[in-house]
C-alpha cells in the first residue's frame, strides 16, 4: 500500500455515505429512528459536525461559539423566508454567506490567539451573540418569542413571481417540494452528501495538508514561508459556513428561529459530537452527530410504562428494581447515558468511534501487519 | 558581493548586552561558522536573521534587501531556510508529507487556498519530494508518521524539508547537538554533500570537530563581539581565540 488512503477507497466511502443516506428510512427503522423528523435531524447536525472538524480537527483550534453562527444561519434563513420567498434555495444561500461573514468577524480577531485562549474568545463571543439577540437586537430576533412567520410579511419575490400561498402561515418549498415529511429529509440529506463530498475534497487537498500541519508544528510552517493566519482564519470561515448552512436547515425544517439556538450548550454539543465520533476522522463527525441526536431523541422518550414492558419477563420484585434503576438513565436523565458514554468512549477509545471501527477493520484484516501502531486521526476515512 | 551583510548589529535585553556591534560578511557559495562560549550571542545573531528578534540598531542585508521588520515566512520566502537545535518537523504527516509541504510553500508562495485538488495529483511536487528523501536516504520511509523517527533521521528530514526550497542561504543552528557520534557523522557527510551543491551555509556550531570539516570560514563571538574571523586553520592558532575562548587550552 503506497498511500494510507487511496482514489479507489474514496469512491467506496463516498458511495458508502450515499447508500446510507439513500436508504436511512429502512437501515434505521429497526432501531426506532426510521422516520423523517429524526434522520433530518442526523443530517443536519452532520453538516454542523462536518463543518466544525475541519476547523478543530484539521488545525486543533477548538472553538466553543459555533452555535452562533448556528443561529445567524437560522436567523437569516427566517428574514429570507419573511422578506423574499418561502423557496429555500436563497434562504440557504443567504445563511450561508451570513455564516461566513460572521466567522470571518470573530475569526479575525479571536484568531490571534491560539489554545485555551482561542477558546474562551470564541465562547465569549457567542454569548454575546446569545444575550444581543434577547435584548438589543430584539428588532432583528423578535428576543425571547423568537422570529417567525406570519400573515403581513412582504416576501417580495413570491409577490413578483405570483406564487400563491395559502390561508395559513405559509411553509418553505423547493419549487413546488415540500420540506416537510421524506422529501425533507431527502433534501438535508442530499445536502449533507454534497457537504460531506466538499470536506472530503478538503481533507486530501494540499490546503487540508496545511491545516494539519498548522496542527502539528506551527512554528515549523513559519519557518517554512507559510502564513499560518490566512489557514486558519479560512478554516475557521468555511467551519462558520457550514454552521450557517446548517442553521437554515434547522429553518427550512421549521422556520422559527429563537436565541437558544446560539447558547453554549449548543456549542459544546457540536464539540462532543465531534470528539464522540473521532476528531480529524472523515466519518466520526456524522457518527457523532447521529449517535448523540439519536440519545436524544429515544431515550428521552422511554418512560416507566416502556421500561416495565421491557423488563417484563422479569419476577415483579426485580422487575421494579430493574425499572428504578434504568429509569435514571432514560427519559429526562438520558443525559447521564450520554456522559457515562462519552467517559467510556474518551477513556477506551481516545480517537472515537472511528478507533473504534478502525480497530475492528484491524481485526478482520487479521495478523498481516501486527504491532503496527494506527491511529486514526486525518489518515484514514 | 556578500549574501548575508551584518552591520555594526547591537542587542541589549534589558542591562545585558548581548550583541555589541558585530560586523559579519557572507560570501555566496561558503560555509560560515559562527563559534563561541555559551551566553556568546550565537543564537541571539541568529535569531536576528530569521525575524525572530530585531536588533536594537544595525543592518541585516540579505541578497541586497534588508531583512530587518519582516516576518519568519516573509525571510524564508525570500530564500533563507533554517534548521532548528531541536529538529522542527510535522510529527503527525508522513515522511514525504513533511516535504511536499515545504514544495508546496515555495511553488504557492505564504497563502494559497488550494482546497480542491487532491494531493495525490501533484505529481511533480511529489516526485521532488521523494527526490530529497532519496538524497537524504530517507526514501525507504516516506510513509511513515514523522514523529516515529530517531533523531538524527528528523535531522535528515528536516535538511530535506530545507533542501526541497533550493534557498539562497540555509541557516544551522548546532546542527549535531544531541546526537550520537554515528549520526554526527552522518549529518556531517550530508551538510559536506549539501555544500558541494554550493549552497551557502552558515552554521552555529560548538562541536569543534563538526566546525573544522566544514567550515570555509569561521567567526568567533565572545561576549557579544566578533574577537576574531579567519579560515579554520588559522583560527586555531589564534592566541585571541584561545585565550577567550578556550580558556588558554589548545585545540
Amino acid at each position: 500500500m503506497i498511500e494510507k488512503h487511496s482514489r479507489r477507497g474514496d469512491l467506496l466511502l463516498l458511495l458508502g455515505f450515499a447508500l446510507v443516506v439513500a436508504f436511512a428510512p429502512t437501515i434505521f427503522e429497526p432501531i426506532g429512528g426510521g422516520y423523517p423528523d429524526l434522520l433530518q435531524k442526523f443530517a443536519i447536525y452532520g453538516i454542523f459536525a462536518v463543518g466544525f472538524n475541519i476547523l478543530f480537527g484539521l488545525t486543533g483550534y477548538l472553538s466553543f461559539g459555533h452555535a452562533a453562527f448556528l443561529g445567524v444561519g437560522s436567523y437569516t434563513a427566517v428574514w429570507s423566508f419573511k422578506l423574499l420567498t418561502m423557496n429555500v434555495l436563497p434562504a440557504l444561500v443567504l445563511a450561508t454567506v451570513m455564516g461566513g461573514l460572521f466567522a470571518l468577524f470573530i475569526g479575525f480577531i479571536a484568531l490571534r490567539r491560539s489554545g485555551i485562549y482561542f477558546s474562551i474568545l470564541t465562547l465569549a463571543f457567542a454569548q454575546m451573540s446569545y444575550n444581543l439577540a434577547y435584548s438589543v437586537l430584539t428588532p432583528i430576533t423578535n428576543g425571547e418569542t423568537g422570529l417567525q412567520l406570519t400573515h403581513g410579511d412582504p416576501r417580495v419575490l413570491d409577490a413578483l413571481f405570483g406564487v400563491q400561498h395559502g390561508d395559513g402561515l405559509p411553509s418553505t418549498d423547493l419549487f413546488g417540494m415540500s420540506m416537510s415529511g421524506w422529501s425533507g429529509y431527502y433534501f438535508c440529506g442530499v445536502v449533507l452528501f454534497a457537504m460531506f463530498y466538499v470536506s472530503l475534497r478538503i481533507f486530501r487537498s494540499p490546503f487540508g495538508m496545511m491545516l494539519r500541519a498548522v496542527k502539528s508544528n506551527q512554528n515549523r510552517m513559519n519557518y517554512t514561508g507559510i502564513n499560518t493566519r490566512p489557514y486558519t482564519l479560512a478554516a475557521f470561515v468555511i467551519s462558520g459556513m457550514y454552521a450557517g448552512l446548517a442553521g437554515g436547515l434547522m429553518a427550512v425544517t421549521d422556520p422559527l428561529a429563537g436565541a437558544e439556538r446560539m447558547q453554549w450548550t449548543a456549542s459544546g454539543e457540536v464539540v462532543l459530537m465531534t470528539i464522540l465520533g473521532g476528531t480529524g476522522t472523515l466519518l466520526g463527525p456524522v457518527l457523532g452527530a447521529g449517535v448523540i441526536k439519536y440519545f436524544e431523541n429515544i431515550f428521552s422518550a422511554f418512560n416507566e410504562a416502556t421500561l416495565m414492558d421491557v423488563f417484563s419477563f422479569l419476577p415483579e420484585t426485580l422487575q421494579h428494581g430493574a425499572v428504578a434503576i434504568t429509569g435514571l438513565f432514560v427519559g429526562e436523565g438520558w443525559h447521564l447515558t450520554l456522559g457515562a458514554l462519552f467517559m467510556l468512549i474518551v477513556i477506551f477509545l481516545p480517537g472515537g468511534l472511528m478507533e473504534g471501527v478502525n480497530r475492528i477493520k484491524a481485526l478482520f484484516r487479521g495478523g498481516l501487519r501486527r504491532g503496527e501502531v494506527r491511529r486514526p486521526a486525518t489518515m484514514t476515512g | 558581493m556578500a549574501i548575508l551583510t551584518v552591520r555594526n548589529v547591537n542587542k541589549r535585553f534589558g542591562g545585558l548586552k548581548a550583541l555589541d556591534d558585530v560586523n559579519l560578511e557572507v560570501q555566496p557559495g561558503t560555509v560560515h561558522a559562527i563559534i563561541g562560549p555559551n551566553g556568546a550571542g550565537k543564537s541571539t545573531l541568529l535569531n536576528c536573521f530569521v525575524g525572530r528578534l530585531e536588533p536594537d540598531t544595525g543592518v541585516v542585508d540579505f541578497d541586497g534587501v534588508s531583512l530587518l521588520g519582516m516576518k519568519p515566512h516573509e525571510i524564508n520566502q525570500a530564500g533563507v531556510s533554517r534548521v532548528f537545535q531541536t529538529p522542527e518537523i510535522f510529527g503527525d504527516l508522513t515522511l514525504v508529507e513533511n516535504v511536499m509541504l515545504p514544495a508546496f510553500a515555495r511553488r504557492d508562495g505564504a497563502f494559497r487556498i488550494n482546497g480542491w485538488r487532491p494531493v495525490l495529483s501533484e505529481t511533480g511536487i511529489r516526485e521532488l519530494a521523494m527526490e530529497m528523501l532519496r538524497d537524504v536516504g530517507l526514501a525507504d520511509h516516506a510513509q511513515t508518521v514523522a514523529s516515529q523517527l530517531s533523531r538524527g533521521d528528523k535531522r535528515r528530514l528536516e535538511l530535506a524539508m530545507c533542501l526541497v526550497q533550493e534557498p539562497k542561504l540555509l541557516l544551522l543552528d548546532e546542527p549535531t547537538a544531541g546526537m550520537a557520534r554515528a549520526d554526527t557523522n552522518n549529518t556531517i557527510d550530508l551538510l559536506k554533500v549539501i555544500a558541494g551543491r554550493g549552497i551557502t551555509m552558515v552554521v552555529i556550531e560548538h562541536d569543534m570537530h563538526v566546525v573544522f570539516s566544514l567550515a570555509d570560514r569561521v567567526s568567533v563571538l565572545a561576549q557579544g563581539t566578533v574577537i576574531a574571523e579567519d579560515v579554520p586553520e588559522r583560527i586555531k592558532g589564534n592566541q585571541k581565540v584561545q585565550d577567550a575562548y578556550l580558556g588558554g587550552a589548545h585545540l
